[in-house]
């Protein structure tokens, strides 16, 4: 095996476990510190039902970000749905299951130009935080620096889809050999400059999630004002800390 | 009015956004709490030598007890939705608050030391350390927010900066730096009993007045009750509704109702106070002793229900903690949520038909509504959500021939602060006040120009106070802001009642 694929074989590695440990990490202090109080912004559902709908609403079709700004909400929303779709289609690249690949292969033709959106909409979000006057003072150098990886991540895997193509059939080989850890089998990383910048800014997003304002996805379902139930005079809500200063 | 020192903002006809303008409220801050009024909230009576890591301490203790500080804490992704939805920002460009900017003054020093990027990259994350200079940046701009919760409509995760506030408070109270404002009062409550400090005697005197008041007035003998066991229903209501206008008539909007629906209630001096400043400071501690005295007053006065009277953040204390705080209420009548709002109650009698209604006694007005911040996005009123907005509205349109909404942004879940709440109704904070009125007044003077508008109703005590102060500086009447349950009283015929018609037949039967 080449020196790059060994390199990139640990650095996958260690990207992965700082990935999933810095998650769990942080995932579980959300889970295990308790909302003493019914704070739900109302008006609020007032069932458990509605509160997965007011969840499903925000998540999918970000309803707060569309009441608040409609130019923000074009570009953050088709980012991150371009980001989804792109991602789905990555799937291709760390599975055999068929019913996978028939999938993505289905969806290909059309998710495959919705790199563009991404593009598109990182470049809107970015123009909208240097340029106006309320956001550029907010943001700090990661802001800037975040979209920036984005940016470089989603025009580097654009370059590698059409314009300079890469030996996928060696990269899928490389990921399948990592994720079933048979070394033996493991074919050398193609060194073509936009599958290497590419993986690179990518391994350097695993790492950065956990310790990022990235945590604002798994934060968004531990978000008091979202997931509760508005009840409190129906159901006594106490946490644990609290019920102590009652004995 | 005394000679104003700071530039009142001009009203335009359509929202506009100012640009940023750093530092043009950083002078404002309300006088700091003296040490024998820190002691009875149980906190330090001032400064300790150590105060920066009792400081990072406290912090540390606040984000393993609130969900809501350690997820928004991490959350913000910095999108600027916020930025232009708060009124005191709108009002003085000062972009520290900018709700985010706000946040901003804790998140800084909190990735500073409980983040590994903040610890270990700090100018790229922009943390910062805890020095004077941003503990009184804290002091001045966390006293600058009214715990509205606009911005958490509008934020993608729904992050509160009311939540950041308070535990800003909290932790500034915990090394001694507290507000006079609002922990004095929370003292008068443990001393004697509500916010205004009226003692028993001085309550049942007002009380005593208002009766007479009253039966002069109408010709019916209508009952203030104070500390009467065994009654039905106990009322507690904001201690400003016993004196301040138009407060007080609003009291007696509900003595009418109740005389009416024949129903028994009292008043209580043990509970004469709606209010819970602890919310503003953000003391679980001090915002459950201030809960309990409601408890005791229902245990020993045998009440069946429990009624608030119209207050803002006590509504939002009564409907979304009471039962955190004081409960369970499983002493009390199950059939009626504990606690109801007086709203409820006097749209149930509405609608069951028992209250005789004029509505041409307020033919003289053309009413709009104030939906207030905690009433609007921190509770609910009767089974469906959005009746918070829904019963206020019905009720004057059942007393009211003539009701104008002002525009959709800037009611319901959108409406805007009056400026004066979260414990900053002092006027050592006028300027912000009045500046932080701005879009309010703008709403109210479109509907005030464009459909002839001469009154403005609230349910809110603080509102009531703010919009009395503020309105003449934008040249409007003070007047104008009424109470709902003062359109319940001018409307009500109450059964015996004899009125001005009345008495003048009887004058010409005489002659």
């Amino acid at each position: 095996m080449s020196f790059l694929t060994v390199a990139f074989a640990a650095l996958f590695y260690a990207a992965t476990v700082l990935l999933v440990v810095g998650l769990a990490r942080r995932i579980s202090l959300y889970w295990r510190t308790p909302a003493p109080l019914k704070i739900p912004t109302t008006p609020a559902p007032v069932t458990q039902g509605g509160v997965v709908l007011r969840m499903f609403r925000e998540v999918v079709f970000f309803e707060s970000l569309f009441k608040s700004t409609k130019w923000t909400w074009l570009f953050g929303w088709v980012f991150h749905m371009a980001l989804f779709a792109v991602l789905f289609r990555h799937l291709r690249y760390f599975t055999e299951a068929e019913s996978i690949m028939a999938l993505v292969a289905f969806v290909s033709p059309l998710f495959k130009y919705l790199a563009f959106a991404m593009i598109i909409g990182l470049l809107g979000l970015w123009a909208r935080r240097l340029l106006v006057d309320r956001v550029r003072y907010i943001s700090a150098p990661s802001d800037h620096l975040m979209l920036l990886l984005l940016l470089l991540i989603g025009i580097s895997g654009a370059m590698t889809t059409f314009v300079a193509h890469t030996d996928v059939v060696a990269v899928k080989g490389f990921f399948r050999a990592l994720m079933t850890f048979s070394f033996s089998d493991m074919p050398n990383l193609p060194t073509d400059p936009f599958m290497i910048v590419h993986l690179l800014l990518v391994a350097l997003l695993m790492i950065i999630f956990p310790i990022s304002k990235l945590l604002h996805a798994p934060g968004i379902f531990f978000s008091p004002t979202r997931n509760q139930i508005d009840n409190p005079r129906e159901q006594r809500h106490v946490s644990d800390w609290a019920r102590k200063l009652e004995q | 009015m005394a000679k104003v020192e700071f530039k009142i903002p001009e009203l335009s006809e359509y929202p506009e956004v100012p640009p940023v303008v750093p530092g043009t409220m950083a002078h404002s801050k309300p006088y700091v709490a003296k040490p024998q009024f820190q002691e009875p909230l149980n906190f330090p009576g001032e400064l300790p030598d150590d105060w920066h890591d009792k400081a990072i301490e406290a912090m540390g203790d606040l984000l393993g007890k609130y969900r809501s500080l350690q997820v928004y804490l991490d959350s913000c992704v910095k999108c600027g939705a916020c930025t232009d939805k708060c009124h005191y920002y709108l009002g003085t460009s000062d972009p520290k608050n900018m709700p985010v900017g706000r946040q901003d003054l804790l998140r800084k020093v909190y990735r500073r030391h409980f983040t590994f990027a903040g610890k270990y990259f700090p100018k790229l994350v922009g943390a910062e350390d805890l020095t004077k200079e941003v503990l009184d940046d804290w002091y001045s701009y966390f006293h600058q927010c009214s715990q509205c919760r606009r911005c958490s409509v509008f934020c993608p995760y729904g992050i509160d900066t009311a939540e950041i506030s308070m535990a800003a408070r909290e932790i500034m109270d915990r090394i001694g730096v507290g507000q006079k404002y609002c922990n004095e009062i929370i003292a008068k409550v443990y001393k004697i009993g509500n916010n205004l400090g009226l003692p028993e005697p001085a309550l049942a005197d007002t009380l005593e007045g208002l009766e007479e008041d009253v039966e002069d007035d109408t010709g019916v003998a209508v009952k203030y009750p104070l500390d009467v066991k065994g009654a039905d229903i106990l009322v507690v209501t904001p201690s400003a509704d016993f004196f301040a206008e138009p407060h007080v008539d609003g009291l007696i909007g509900y003595g009418k109702v109740f005389h009416e629906a024949g129903v028994s209630w009292t008043l209580s001096s043990k509970a004469s106070e709606a209010a819970n400043f602890g919310m503003f400071i953000g003391s679980y501690e001090n915002m459950r002793r201030v809960s309990l005295r409601i408890r005791e007053a229902a245990l020993e006065l045998g009440v069946k229900r429990i009624i608030f009277g119209e207050c803002g953040h006590a509504w939002r204390v009564a409907y979304s903690f009471l039962n955190t705080l004081a409960g369970p209420f499983d002493f009390l009548d199950p059939k009626y949520p504990v606690p109801q709002h007086i709203l409820e109650f006097t749209w149930g009698e509405i609608q069951k038909g028992t209250l005789n209604i004029d509505k041409s006694a307020n033919d003289d007005m053309t009413l709009t509504f104030h939906d207030s911040c905690n009433v609007a996005r921190a509770s609910r009123m009767g089974p469906e959500p959005g009746g918070q907005f829904k019963i206020p509205r019905n009720v004057i349109k059942a007393v009211c021939n003539n009701f104008v909404d002002m525009a959709p942004d800037t009611i319901h879940e959108k409406t805007f602060c009056c400026g004066g709440g979260g414990g900053l109704l002092t006027d050592d904070l006028m300027e912000l006040r009045v500046k932080g009125a701005k879009p309010r007044m703008e709403a109210l003077k479109n509907v005030i120009e464009d459909h002839g508008v001469t009154n403005m109703a609230a349910i809110c005590a603080i509102c009531k106070s703010q919009f009395t102060k503020v309105l003449p500086y934008y040249g409007m009447d003070m007047d104008m802001i009424v109470s709902v349950h003062q359109l319940v009283s001018n409307a009500i015929v109450l059964t015996g009642q004899t009125g001005e018609d009345d008495e003048d037949e009887s004058a010409d039967d005489a002659a």
